[in-house]
């Protein structure tokens, strides 16, 4: 195995092309050693190609993959020093639970194999099962395992190839916490590649959000949510309401620059504005809307099309006079709810807005049905 | 009689399963008879004495032998050389593969006696004398194609993902082929080994083709008997095999029951 | 949760050589890789292949070298390039040819009858009971063919009740009245010959239209009785043609095999039934006339392949594998 120690793993120009097919544009990316780091985007966009470059399961067109000083770009997968927790679990059906997650343990002859498996099964809560085999347990207690059994071998990078996505709801939520915690404990770096940009949120320090081939805007979570850089990063992470909307000249005041909207001026923090923009798209989350005039300075007035009650909050749409529609989204605090048909203001804060440069598509991101993997 | 409508396909199944055993029970029936004259034909007397003296007949058990050896020599080369094919089909690209396909395909599609006799023409040609070494190469040649169909089918289903995660956790590839892929191949090669060994016990024509008088394989052997008047041990083998034979699969379907078991 | 006791040293020595590493700089693009692989499918294949090229490809061009030399066993063979053999070999055994043709046509037809059913009933009826009539549909395959078809002799003996009662219930003389029986014997005559030869071949028919049926969703024949068909509508409309790529495979894996056949024919059959088949073998390995033979052997290789190619245009599946 090669020995890199640890290490940031970074990614210099790294590309993959089938004939005139490309997969993945030229990549530069460095994953800090010890991070939870998430590659997110819908499906297509490259991100489970990069996975398995970073492996060794595919090879890259061109660029190089390191780890620390190490260029581990020839090394074979079985050389690396890189595990794979895949999407199917890919647990060897003809060996007990033991024998698979000692597996990797074994090809490097370690004679203590059994004793570091068994403790890493209880790692997992499931001290247990290691005399069964993959087909007697269920797909909670197989993601587990498969788990495990990459864990064991203390990679410099672990893996994970959307392994969450067959797990049901409570399940699911429940290893999300898991897996962080994990983490956390053992310190190593994490790669986790999925299209559930919720799951993405909740779990990683850092995220990639990847489109057709290419990065889209690479931070940390709440970065990413309230100051995305392309309406692609607005769309797919979370909702986003974008207005057309053009700037105005004149000082502004204060960090705030005035925008006007529809005949409406409006106001947006003056760094949450790309530089020399003059036509815009104003976006602003259903959240940050209220209805009434309590939100903050920027008004509109609309009428209410839907309500629809999620238990935790209320999402209404609010038709504008020029026929676009806004999501708004209320806590169910107690307050009373609007009703549909009714006349209401919608309001927001200058800071709570963010502005991309308008020749972007307004639906990039945004049209994408739940996708199983 | 509206019951005998609904339940009309299970009857003619029922009806054509019946067709297709009584022949096994009738030898079975037969074997503990002890017939009046030469022949085997109708129900004398109960007797053992065959059972009890199954090598009674001369020859037979030295048929028996040759069919056995020549069997397991003929399926082991064929589950070798086909599971090779097999894996070169399923499991890589190359050129040729349609032509590969075809080649491995005819012998299953060609009468045996066609088989059989252009064999010989081509030992007569090379003065290839006809014996045990012609039998066993011409029973390699028809059971290569059904092991390749056997094993093809088992590799078909082996998840490609399982060989990558034995790279990813640090297996070459030549352990990666011992210790994953084989391992889970082994059932359907195994099959395709069985399937071969009861193709080749089981030949007569192409047997009899290439075979000489020192050669006498277990069909042979019976064939001949036919006219002469076949011994009661045939009869006895017979129930042996369908008894092994169904010992067998059911014994396969068992343990792989057992492993599949779910947990709660 | 304990931290992995064995993680609380730094980097673990590697234990397996090291990979090549390299200085971090740039380097030229990786070109497609697994070029030196190429050798490993091609390595896999030969043996085998090698086996079967020289062993059933070179014979079958031998064999027709045969049928065009003349001589005799004792003074060797002579290549003359003899196409009247051919002619010959038609003009005397023509019924010959002619019966193997029927008889398997006839034992498939009655496979495709009698095995429909019963691999309806494993493939959508069994349930529990699936695995069991399946080891009971391949297990008699596993023991020997000789055997069993001996069986038939005593089965269809005049001693027995299947004859008596086909005499009593004048099915004997509808049969004779065909031509099918021997005087008024089911033993020794074409009848016994056609069931020995369906009697045989049925796995070959059962397996693959079982193999074809348990693909049909059951659903689909729900749909069809909600949509006013009737059992034996959905039967025509839906079920048949949903299963033609195992009946096609299934006469195929009957036909052939049935038509080379002179087994059945021989034990169960009487002078006036022989098929090709056993020609062949006689004039093989009894008459030694070789050239004749060959001519007989490639006669019967190129109708059958000629039919079987005819048949699958028709029935239009390539994919038999």
């Amino acid at each position: 195995m090669v020995d890199t120690g640890k290490g940031d793993l970074s990614l210099v120009a790294l590309t993959k092309s089938y004939g005139s097919f490309t997969a993945v544009q030229p990549l530069d990316l460095t994953i800090e050693a010890g991070s939870f780091f998430a590659l997110l985007g819908p499906s297509g966009c490259g991100k489970t190609t990069t996975l398995r470059m970073i492996a060794g399961l595919d090879a890259p067109t061109s660029g190089r993959i390191r780890i620390g000083e190490t260029d581990i770009t020839d090394t074979k997968a079985y050389q690396r020093n890189v595990n794979t927790v895949f999407q199917s679990y890919a647990l060897f059906p003809h060996m007990t639970i033991l024998d698979n997650v000692m597996f990797g343990l074994k090809r490097r002859g370690d004679k203590d194999a059994k004793r570091k498996a068994q403790e890493t099964l209880e790692l997992v809560q499931l001290a247990q099962v290691g005399d069964k085999r993959p087909t007697q347990l269920s797909g909670g207690m197989q993601q587990r395992v498969a788990l495990a059994r990459a864990l064991v071998n203390r990679p410099d990078v672990l893996l994970l190839d959307e392994p969450l996505g067959a797990l049901d709801l409570k399940l699911r939520r429940q290893m999300q916490i898991e897996l962080k915690r994990i983490q956390q404990e053992v310190g190593l770096t994490f790669i986790h590649v999925t299209h559930d940009q919720e799951e993405a949120m909740t779990m990683a320090d850092r995220i990639a959000v990847m489109n057709s081939g290419s990065l889209e805007q690479l931070g940390d979570p709440a970065t990413l949510y309230e100051m995305p850089r392309s309406t692609f990063v607005a769309n797919f992470l979370g909702q986003s309401n974008l207005l057309r909307a053009q700037v105005l000249d004149g000082p502004g005041t204060d960090g705030v620059v005035r925008v006007r909207s529809h005949g409406t001026d409006l106001e947006v923090s003056r760094e949450h504005l790309p530089a020399g923009a003059a036509d815009v798209w104003l976006g602003v989350r259903p959240e940050k809307l209220r209805l009434g005039e309590g939100g903050g300075p920027n008004r509109l007035r609309g009428i209410v099309r839907d309500v629809s009650f999620t238990g935790v909050a209320t999402q209404y749409i609010v038709e504008m006079p020029w026929g676009q529609e806004l999501t708004v989204v209320q806590q169910n605090d107690g307050t009373a709810r609007a009703t549909l048909g009714e006349a209401v203001t919608v309001s927001w804060a200058a800071a709570h807005g963010f502005a991309l440069d308008a020749s972007q598509d307004a639906d990039a991101g945004a049209e994408l049905v739940d996708e199983r993997g | 009689m509206g019951w005998i409508r609904r339940h009309l396909v299970a009857f003619a199944a029922l009806a054509v399963l019946v067709y297709m055993l009584v022949p096994n029970i009738v030898v079975a029936v037969f074997s503990f008879n002890e017939p009046k004259g030469k022949f085997n034909y109708n129900f004398n007397e109960f007797s053992t004495a065959a059972w009890t003296n199954p090598c009674g007949t001369q020859g037979i058990c030295e048929s028996l032998g040759l069919s056995l050896r020549i069997g397991v020599i003929a399926s082991i080369t064929a589950a070798v050389l086909g599971s090779m094919i097999a894996f070169a089909l399923g499991r890589y690209r190359f050129r040729g593969r349609s032509a590969t396909n075809l080649l491995i395909f005819m012998p299953m599609a060609t009468p045996e006696v066609v088989m059989g006799s252009s064999l010989l023409t081509l030992f007569l040609a090379l003065g290839v004398p006809s014996g045990e070494g012609a039998i066993l190469i011409a029973h390699i040649m028809f059971c290569v194609s059904f092991v390749v169909v056997a094993v093809k089918a088992r590799v078909a289903t082996l998840d490609p993902k399982l060989e990558e995660a034995a790279a990813d956790l640090g297996a070459n590839p030549t352990q990666t082929f011992l210790r994953v892929t084989l391992p889970l191949a082994a059932p359907g090669i195994a099959a395709g080994a069985l399937l071969a060994f009861s193709l080749s016990f089981d030949d007569y024509i192409i047997t009899n083709f290439n075979a000489s008088p020192s050669s006498i394989t277990f069909p042979m052997f019976v064939w001949g008997a036919t006219a002469r008047g076949v011994p009661v041990q045939v009869y006895v083998i017979g129930t042996v095999m369908f008894l092994l034979a169904l010992l067998f699969v059911v014994t396969g379907q068992v343990v792989g029951k057992r492993r599949n078991r779910q947990v709660a | 949760m304990p931290a992995l006791s064995w993680w609380t040293n730094v980097a673990e020595p590697g234990v397996l050589p090291s990979a090549p590493t390299r200085a971090p700089q740039e380097a030229p693009p990786l070109a497609e890789p697994r070029r030196r692989r190429n050798w490993v499918p091609y390595a896999l294949l030969l043996p085998g292949l090698l086996w079967l090229v020289v062993f059933f490809v070179l014979p079958m061009i031998t064999l027709g070298s045969q049928s065009l030399q003349e001589g005799n066993v004792d003074d060797g063979y002579v290549f003359t390039g003899n196409v009247g053999i051919y002619v010959e070999a038609f003009k005397q055994y023509w019924p010959q040819m002619v019966r193997s043709i029927i008889y398997a046509g006839s034992a498939t037809v009655l496979a495709l009858l009698l095995g429909y059913p019963l691999a309806y009933f494993i493939a959508q009826k069994a349930g529990r009971w699936k695995n069991v009539v399946l080891v009971l549909v391949v297990a008699p395959f596993f023991t020997s063919f000789l055997i069993r078809t001996l069986a038939w002799r005593t089965i269809l003996s005049d001693d027995w009740f299947i004859t008596q009662w086909a005499r009593k219930l004048h099915i004997t003389d509808l049969l004779q009245a065909v031509g099918l029986t021997n005087n008024d014997s089911l033993l020794f005559s074409q009848f016994a010959v056609i069931m020995g030869l369906t009697y045989n071949f049925l796995p070959f028919m059962i397996l693959p239209l079982y193999t074809s049926l348990e693909r049909l969703d059951p659903r689909l024949l729900e749909a069809a009785g909600d949509l006013y068909a009737s059992p034996w509508q959905t039967f025509r409309k839906v079920t048949w043609p949903l299963s033609l790529p195992g009946v096609v495979a299934g006469t195929l894996l009957t036909f052939i095999p049935a038509a080379g056949d002179f087994i059945n024919a021989r034990l169960l059959g009487n002078t006036q039934t022989t098929m090709l088949g056993s020609v062949i073998d006689a004039q093989f390995l009894r008459v030694l006339d070789y050239p004749l033979a060959a001519a007989l052997s490639f006669i019967m290789l190129l109708t059958i392949v000629t039919m079987v190619t005819i048949y699958v245009r028709k029935a239009g599946t390539e994919e038999l594998l």
